[in-house]
């Protein structure tokens, strides 16, 4: 799967015009919390399917080497959120379903899980 | 037909094909940017016999041929020889054999001008001749592979100079033990340039020839310390990264307000974040758990109303030294 076969599984609008929509995507990662995501993702091109719409979100893309980022339910972010995303090359994409449609739809498509759950030893969260 | 061409055509072929990702550079490069220049041309009076010593002492399968005025006239390739060799009439001059339904191509024409005639027409090489006429240079789909190729190479060029630039940065400098400092200044509450360091942190380390996972691991440690001083200071802090070729060190420092209880802070979920920073998707208490998670060294030390320190050690083994290393006298520290 690469973005652009995502972008029609999600029925999304593409934020960012003239962005590379051929690197491949490898599997899958849902979260709004962003620290979840740097804790879970262990390999890189993976697509992020967030509710936020900030620009932490891009700058977590970047460090956990992600191919795409899904804003769910019709999110319009930032225009720092944008001019970031096109500025570090990750196509930035907005769906009109929710997170659990979305990952839903994914999963349906073939795409794996990226996320690495938490080892017993760190099971002790307040 | 010689081997070496019947691949390059083979190859070539599935490129005018699949032209999709090339496509854009068939359109900006010109067929005179990739042709051969070197003209090797027979006479229409030469023998057919000397046409094939000629081929097999050039290596071609082909050539144009051009009068003694220097006018193109014809094309005589491989199959024509063939034929003449299948009724033993190698005597012959090349001109009862060449063809001359002459295909050619202008030098600025975009290369994929060319690539639609290899295409339609079923030529192995197209003369290439300038506004008047006059024949510039010979194109074979091997020449637009080989630039196509080049042109490719081109772009990833600037970042591999700058790449292997950084690589022997360490090999180049002689000193007992050379390191490289980053520092950044973050400012507290600054969010919308939060991870900007850690972005460039991790770009350097690309630069200096670390691996993905490697430039990910030391990325995302710094990413949430970052996070921290934006999230939780006074005034800000700095992050200090000391690059050596067998280790990381990062240093990341403030001055207020300080941890009350830094084994609190330490607890997976513990969290003092506000409401605001929550909804940038941090602040739940997972990113000092985190950077632990990332590096082999930590510690936190922290003086409330004084500031708080984190100190971070990233050892790397033999096959992810970065820069190149200077294995000959490194320090064992």
């Amino acid at each position: 799967m690469n973005a652009s076969d995502l972008l029609k599984i999600v029925s999304g609008r593409l934020l960012i015009p003239d962005i590379d929509l051929s690197r491949p995507i490898k599997g899958g990662c849902g979260a709004d919390l962003m620290s979840d995501v740097l804790a879970s993702i262990q390999q890189p091109e993976a697509v992020l399917v967030t509710g936020l719409c900030n620009p932490q979100v891009i700058r977590t893309a970047v460090m956990a080497d992600m191919a795409a980022i899904v804003l769910v339910r019709g999110k319009n972010p930032p225009d720092e959120t944008i001019e970031l995303a096109s500025k570090e090359g990750i196509p930035l994409i907005s769906t009109p379903y929710g997170m659990f449609d979305i990952c839903g739809k994914l999963y349906q498509a073939g795409l794996v899980s990226l996320e690495k759950p938490i080892s017993e030893d760190d099971y002790t969260c307040i | 037909m010689d081997k070496k061409s019947d691949q390059e055509l083979n190859i070539t072929n599935q490129v005018t094909e699949n032209i999709t990702p090339a496509e854009e550079l068939a359109y900006e490069l010109h067929i005179e940017e990739v042709m051969s220049r070197e003209i090797l041309s027979l006479y229409p009076d030469m023998q057919m016999q000397e046409a094939l010593e000629f081929f097999r002492t050039h290596h071609i399968s082909g050539a144009p041929v051009i009068s003694r005025d220097g006018d193109l006239i014809g094309v005589l390739s491989m199959e024509d020889l063939i034929r003449a060799l299948r009724v033993t009439d190698l005597e012959a001059p090349v001109e009862k054999y060449m063809s001359v339904q002459l295909i050619s191509v202008r030098g600025k024409d975009p290369v994929v001008e060319a690539l639609k005639k290899f295409v339609t027409k079923s030529v192995g090489r197209l003369p290439v001749i300038d506004d008047a006429g006059n024949l510039i240079g010979i194109l074979t789909k091997g020449d637009i592979t080989r630039g196509l190729l080049k042109a490719l190479q081109r772009d990833y060029q600037v970042e591999e100079v700058r790449r292997y630039r950084a690589r022997h940065l360490f090999e180049d400098i002689v000193s007992d033990r050379t390191s490289l400092i980053l520092r950044y200044n973050i400012k507290a509450h600054d969010f919308t340039r939060g991870g900007a360091a850690s972005t460039n942190i991790k770009r350097a380390l690309l630069r200096l020839g670390a691996s993905p996972q490697l430039a990910r691991r030391v990325g995302i440690a710094i990413y949430e310390a970052e996070m921290n001083l934006i999230i939780h200071t006074t005034y800000g802090g700095i992050i200090r990264v000391e690059i050596e070729p067998h280790q990381i060190s990062i240093d990341v420092y403030d001055d207020g307000p300080g941890i009350k209880d830094v084994n609190l802070a330490m607890k997976p979920g513990y969290s003092t974040a506000t409401e605001e920073v929550r909804e940038l998707g941090f602040g739940a208490g997972m990113g000092l758990v985190n950077i632990s998670r990332c590096v082999d060294q930590m510690k936190l030390e922290s003086v409330l109303q004084k500031g708080t320190r984190l100190r971070l050690k990233i050892f790397l083994k033999q096959n992810e030294i970065v820069g190149e290393g200077y294995p000959a006298n490194r320090e064992n520290s």
